[in-house]
C-alpha cells in the first residue's frame, strides 16, 4: 500500500505563558516603563520558559490504516493532531500528504444557537470543508442518520444537548475526505448514539479505505477501530505498531506513574484550583495498606488542596477504576451517594469505602476527579493503582475464573444443578 | 492526488491564490451567518440598517446644520451629511465587527484549518449589505428636499470599492492585534470618533481652508467626498480620488502582510 501521510522530524516548541496567554496593551507599557529600572537594578531579562511538546516524530501512514493515538495527559497528542489539521505550525520538521484532510477535533464547530438545524448544517458541513452542492445531496441522509427531521427549521438552542450533538455528529459522519483527523468526538452522547457513530466510522473506513487519525482515552474503542496504534509519551512516539501490544505499553506507563506522588504529577487536566495531592488505601482502623483484599472492605483516601480560604460548594469527587485491559469497570460518585450539595473544606480528605471489594486478584487503574459546580478542577489519569490480592470474595476462597485475572468484576452468583 | 506539505515559518510574502479560491465557498456562509445573527437576535431586524444612519443624520443636521450651520455645498444639510453618513458607517461598522471577529471565532481558529483573514473579510461583508440597504433612504431624502439625482450616481461603486478595501486594511490590523492586545477593542470605539470628526463626513473637505491638505492624507477623505458628489451631481475631484485610493492601497497592503505575519500563532495565543 502507498504510504499516504509522512512525518518528519517534526517537533513543537511552546512558551509557558506567565499568567494570561494574551496580553494587555497596558502590561506592555508598564514594561516598557519598568525597562530602564529594571536594567539600572541590574536585572536580567527573564529568559522566556521554553518546552517542547512534539519533538523528533516520525511516522509513515499507509492509505487505509486506522492509526490510534493514545498517551497521558500532555504527552502531545493534541498538538499532533493540531499540526496535522493545520491549525498551529510545526517549530521544525514537516508533514507531506496527499489528498484532502478533514479534522474532527470538537463535535459542532461553529454551530450557533440562534440558527436553525438547517441552517447550521450547511454552516458547519462547509467549516468542515464540504461543498454547498455535496450537503445539498447529502442533507436528508444527515437528518435520517441524526433523528431530528421534525425539528430542522427550529433554531438549534431549543435542542435538547444531545439532539445537538448527534446533528453534529451526523454532519461529521458525512464527510469524505481523504484522511480524517479524529480527536475523542466519541466521548459525547448517548451510549446507543456513540455505537452508531463507531460503527459508521467502522463501515466508512473498511469500505473506502479511509486512513484515520484517532484520539482516545478509550482503549475500548481503540482495539475496536483501530488497525494500529502509535503510543506518545512527553513529546515522543515511545510505541509504533500493533494495537494489543500499544495499549498493554500505555498501561504499563500509567501504571509506573500511578505511583508516583501524585502532587508532583503534571498530567492532569482541568481548571486547577483544586487539586489532588495524595492517594492511598485505608483499612476501617484508619490503617495505611499497601494493597487491598478481594471481597474485603477497601478505603480509598483522596487529600486535596485549593488556593481558596473557602470552603468549597456543590463538589462532586468520583472515582473510575479500569482493568487491565484499559476497560473502564464503574465509577464511584459523590453525587450517587449524596443528596443535595456536597460542601467541602478548602483542603482535606475524602474517604470512598467499598464494602466488598469486586475485583479479583490483579492490578487496577484509577482515575480520580474533583469537580466545582459542573466544572472539571482536577482529573488524573491513573491518579493511582489498585493492587488487589486474592481473598474470599467468593466463599470457595476461589478467585477470578481462569484467564480473568486483572480484568472485569466479581458478581455474586450461584448456580442451580440438577 | 493533490501533495500537500506542512512545514514551520512559511513566508507571509507567499499568498496562496489557489487555496483562497478554494474556500470562497467558507468566506459567503461566513459572511451569511454573520448576516442572519445579526438580525436575528433584534424585533424590527433589518430595520436597524436604516434607522441608525437616518437617526444620526437628524441629529446630525440639528447639531451642526442648524446650531453649528456648516457649510454644505449648497445642498440641504439633511441630503449632504446623510451622504457622507451613509459610507462612514459602512467604514466604522466595517472595521469594529471585524477587530472583535478574531475572538469571537476563537473556538473556529483552534479547531479548524482555513485561510485565518476570511473571518475579518467576510465580516465586512455584512456592513456593505447594511450599507445597501440604507442606501435606499437616499432616494427618499433627494425626492423629498428636491436635489436631483444624475447618472453620476454610478461614481458610488469606485468610492464604495475604495471604502471597502480601505477598511478590509483597518479591519486585518485590529483584528490580528486583538488576539493578542485585547484592549484594542476597548479603545476602537474612541479611535472611531475621534476619525470621523478628522473626515469631511458633517462638513465638505474645503472647510478646512489652507490645511485642507491634512485632510486630504486621509483617505476617507477622497472616498467620501467623491461619494457625495456622485450622489448630489458635483464635480468629482479626480486627483484627490487618486490620492485616497493610493494611501487605501498601502494602508490594505500593509494590513495584509501584518496579519499573515502573526496568523500563525493565532491558535496558540487565542
Amino acid at each position: 500500500m502507498e504510504t499516504i501521510v509522512k512525518i518528519e522530524n517534526l517537533g513543537k516548541e511552546y512558551v509557558i505563558a506567565e499568567k494570561s496567554r494574551y496580553l494587555a496593551l497596558r502590561d506592555t507599557f508598564v514594561k516598557v516603563l519598568k525597562l530602564p529600572v529594571n536594567l539600572l537594578k541590574g536585572k536580567k531579562f527573564r529568559k522566556k520558559e521554553k518546552f517542547w511538546a512534539l519533538r523528533d516524530v516520525n511516522l509513515e501512514v499507509k492509505k487505509g490504516e486506522v492509526i490510534g493515538i493514545i498517551g497521558r495527559n500532555g504527552a502531545g497528542k493534541s498538538t499532533l493532531l493540531k499540526i496535522l489539521s493545520r491549525i498551529t505550525d510545526p517549530t521544525e520538521g514537516k508533514i507531506t500528504y496527499q489528498g484532502s484532510v478533514a479534522s474532527l477535533l470538537e463535535v459542532g464547530t461553529g454551530f450557533h444557537p440562534e440558527l436553525t438545524g438547517r441552517e447550521n448544517v450547511f454552516l458547519n458541513g462547509s467549516i468542515l470543508g464540504m461543498s454547498q452542492k455535496e450537503i445539498s445531496k447529502k442533507f436528508n441522509q444527515i437528518l435520517e442518520f441524526a433523528g431530528v427531521e421534525d425539528f430542522i427549521d427550529m433554531p438549534v438552542k431549543r435542542y435538547s444537548s444531545g439532539m445537538q450533538v448527534r446533528l453534529a455528529f451526523s454532519v461529521a459522519a458525512h464527510l469524505e475526505a481523504d484522511i480524517m483527523i479524529i480527536d475523542e468526538v466519541l466521548a459525547v452522547g448517548d451510549a446507543e448514539f456513540q455505537r452508531k457513530c463507531l460503527g459508521k466510522m467502522d463501515e466508512v473506513t473498511r469500505t473506502s479505505g479511509r486512513t484515520i487519525f484517532f484520539v482516545s482515552h478509550d482503549m475500548g474503542a481503540i482495539r475496536r477501530i483501530c488497525t494500529r496504534a502509535v503510543v506518545l509519551s512527553n513529546g515522543k512516539v515511545v510505541k509504533d505498531g500493533n494495537v494489543e501490544e500499544a495499549i498493554s505499553y500505555y498501561l504499563d506507563d500509567v501504571r509506573s506513574i500511578s505511583q508516583k506522588n501524585l502532587k508532583n504529577r503534571e498530567d492532569r487536566r482541568g481548571k486547577g484550583n483544586v487539586r489532588f495531592t495524595g492517594l492511598h488505601l485505608e483499612n476501617d482502623e484508619c490503617k495505611s495498606m499497601a494493597n487491598a483484599i478481594s471481597g474485603e472492605p477497601v478505603n480509598i483516601v483522596l487529600e486535596y488542596e485549593s488556593q481558596k480560604n473557602y470552603s468549597l460548594k456543590n463538589c462532586r469527587v468520583s472515582i473510575v477504576f479500569s482493568d487491565k485491559i484499559g476497560q473502564e469497570l464503574f465509577k464511584c460518585c459523590t453525587s450517587v451517594t449524596h443528596d443535595g450539595n456536597l460542601e467541602l473544606p478548602s483542603s482535606g480528605k475524602v474517604k470512598c469505602r467499598i464494602d466488598r471489594l469486586p475485583f479479583g486478584r490483579g492490578d487496577y487503574l484509577m482515575k480520580i476527579f474533583f469537580e466545582v459546580n459542573g466544572v472539571v478542577e482536577d482529573e488524573v489519569d491513573g491518579g493511582g493503582l489498585l493492587e488487589v490480592l486474592s481473598g474470599k470474595f467468593y466463599e470457595t476462597g476461589k478467585g477470578s475464573p481462569q484467564g480473568w485475572d486483572g480484568k472485569g468484576v466479581l458478581v455474586d452468583h450461584s448456580w442451580k444443578t440438577n | 492526488m493533490k501533495v500537500t506539505v506542512i512545514k514551520p515559518k512559511r513566508s507571509i510574502f507567499h499568498i496562496n491564490w489557489q487555496e483562497l479560491w478554494e474556500y470562497r465557498e467558507l468566506f459567503v456562509v461566513l459572511a451569511l451567518k454573520e448576516f442572519q445573527i445579526r438580525y436575528k437576535q433584534t424585533v424590527i431586524g433589518v430595520l436597524w440598517a436604516l434607522i441608525r444612519p437616518l437617526l444620526t443624520m437628524v441629529v446630525f443636521t440639528f447639531l451642526f446644520g442648524q446650531i453649528a450651520k456648516l457649510p454644505s455645498q449648497g445642498v440641504p444639510y439633511p441630503v449632504f451629511s446623510y451622504a457622507g453618513i451613509l459610507l462612514w458607517s459602512f467604514f466604522s461598522t466595517a472595521i469594529t465587527q471585524a477587530s472583535s471577529s478574531m475572538t469571537n471565532n476563537s473556538k473556529l481558529i483552534t479547531k479548524i484549518y482555513f485561510p485565518r483573514i476570511i473571518i475579518p473579510a467576510s465580516t465586512t461583508i455584512v456592513s456593505l449589505i447594511d450599507y445597501l440597504i440604507a442606501f435606499g433612504i437616499i432616494f427618499g431624502l433627494a425626492k423629498y428636499f428636491d436635489v436631483p439625482i444624475t447618472s453620476s450616481v454610478i461614481y458610488i461603486i469606485p468610492a464604495l470599492f475604495g471604502t471597502w478595501l480601505l477598511s478590509l486594511g483597518v479591519s486585518f490590523i485590529f483584528a490580528a492585534s486583538n488576539v493578542k492586545y485585547r484592549d484594542i477593542q476597548y479603545a476602537l470605539p474612541f479611535i472611531i470618533q475621534m476619525l470621523m470628526y478628522a473626515t469631511p463626513v458633517i462638513y465638505p473637505v474645503t472647510f478646512a481652508g489652507k490645511y485642507d491638505w491634512i485632510l486630504k492624507l486621509n483617505p476617507m477623505s477622497g472616498l467620501i467626498e467623491m461619494h457625495r458628489a456622485a450622489i448630489l451631481g458635483l464635480p468629482i475631484d479626480w486627483p484627490l480620488y487618486a490620492l485616497s485610493m493610493g494611501v487605501t492601497l498601502v494602508v490594505f497592503l500593509g494590513g495584509y502582510f501584518y496579519f499573515k505575519s502573526v496568523e500563525r500563532y493565532f491558535a496558540d495565543l487565542i
